[in-house]
């Protein structure tokens, strides 16, 4: 790595702390952060009907040993979801599904009891045209976590065989409960 | 639910010349996530590896990632362990812009290490995205983007960096 030479003034043109594009289309609703006991599922209800799109965006760490957590819809907690997964080790790629019949989607891996204190696994996604009632509705997510020498990436995919609008989110650990200081952030996109 | 208007500009930096880095510093502490949206090439070709950054000037080896990529006959995934930047682009031309989007969560948190997307697409070479790690619980005020190498970004790259508050 070179070191830290910046750039001349004559090099750039640009912007500070001057917006310079309407940022009137992405609210924030509403922001979960777990507490010192954990949380054994994080619910965002009552969502309102006034966007076209929603994104969350998390920070996790789960006190089990189980990587993953996953997501459902207004309570269905049936075999009503499909899910496709492409997802790298650090070693090799690889994907996998579970097309019908399964009973949430999976949104990525999180560090775990066993990771680096301080690391937390992130994830961004994102459930489009949620209160359209002739769709069923998907999600994409793009989430991972690194520990300096084990970790995963994910490009996640999520069906749920419903058209009915979505007004409330659980999100689930596959085992255990969401550690303290992992949050859950909320955003409506017009 | 309270909702409040967010995902902010922050700054917009183009490049006219060639430049040895790209720096955002005083980074604004008012929101939760940043974004970075930049459209770039690097100078020059990788002997050693892709576009990069550091944070908060940090050059020890403090740094991780997790690697997956399609290259148009292939898919992989990489790990490199203690290192000393993050990565954020493909570099896999120097002839074709690529269109780079990161994730910076929690950045001004001071409890937890940092973990950083990138998503990258080069459509001249290979697709894909890194989850990057900082091992540091300091807030992130500066961040130094590079090309290839740790070297030098062409003219006519972008950097957009934006700031999302969480209610």
């Amino acid at each position: 790595m070179s070191p830290i030479l910046g750039i001349y003034a004559s090099q750039i043109s640009g912007h500070l702390g001057i917006p310079i594009i309407s940022s009137s289309d992405y609210y924030s609703i509403a922001t979960q952060t777990v507490g010192s006991g954990g949380a054994s599922s994080i619910t965002f209800s009552s969502i309102p009907s006034t966007y076209t799109h929603l994104q969350l965006r998390m920070m996790v760490r789960e006190t089990s040993t189980s990587n993953g957590y996953s997501m459902q819809f207004n309570g269905d907690t049936g075999n009503n979801y499909a899910r496709h997964y492409l997802y790298g080790t650090g070693s090799s790629a690889a994907a996998a599904a579970a097309v019908t019949s399964t009973s949430s989607m999976i949104l990525a891996d999180a560090a775990i009891s066993t990771s680096t204190t301080g690391v937390f696994g992130a994830s961004v996604c994102d459930v489009l045209d949620y209160t359209n009632v002739n769709k069923n509705k998907v999600i994409k997510t793009l989430g991972g976590y690194d520990n300096n020498g084990n970790g995963a990436i994910f490009f996640n995919s999520g069906l749920w065989m419903n058209t009915s609008s979505v007004t409330s989110i659980v999100i689930n650990p596959d085992a255990g409960s969401f550690a303290q200081y992992s949050s859950f952030a909320l955003y409506g996109i017009k | 639910m309270a909702a409040g208007i967010t995902y902010q500009p922050i700054q917009t930096q183009t490049l006219t010349l060639t430049a040895s880095s790209v720096t955002f510093n005083s980074i604004p502490q008012g929101y939760t996530d940043l974004v970075v949206i930049s459209n770039i090439k690097p100078s020059s070709s990788a002997s050693g590896y892709g576009p990069s950054f550091q944070i908060n000037g940090d050059t020890g080896s403090n740094y991780s990632y997790t690697l997956i990529y399609g290259n148009g006959s292939s898919a992989g995934s990489i790990r490199a362990s203690s290192i000393n930047y993050a990565r954020y682009g493909s570099g896999g031309s120097t002839s074709t812009l690529e269109a780079d989007v990161t994730h910076i969560m929690n950045y001004s948190n001071t409890t937890t290490y940092k973990t950083i997307f990138a998503r990258f697409s080069q459509p001249s070479a290979d697709t894909g995205a890194f989850v990057n790690l900082w091992r540091n619980t300091a807030a992130i005020t500066l961040l130094t983007f590079y090309g290839n190498d740790g070297g030098s970004i062409a003219a006519g790259s972008t950097f957009s960096l934006y700031g999302i508050a969480s209610a």
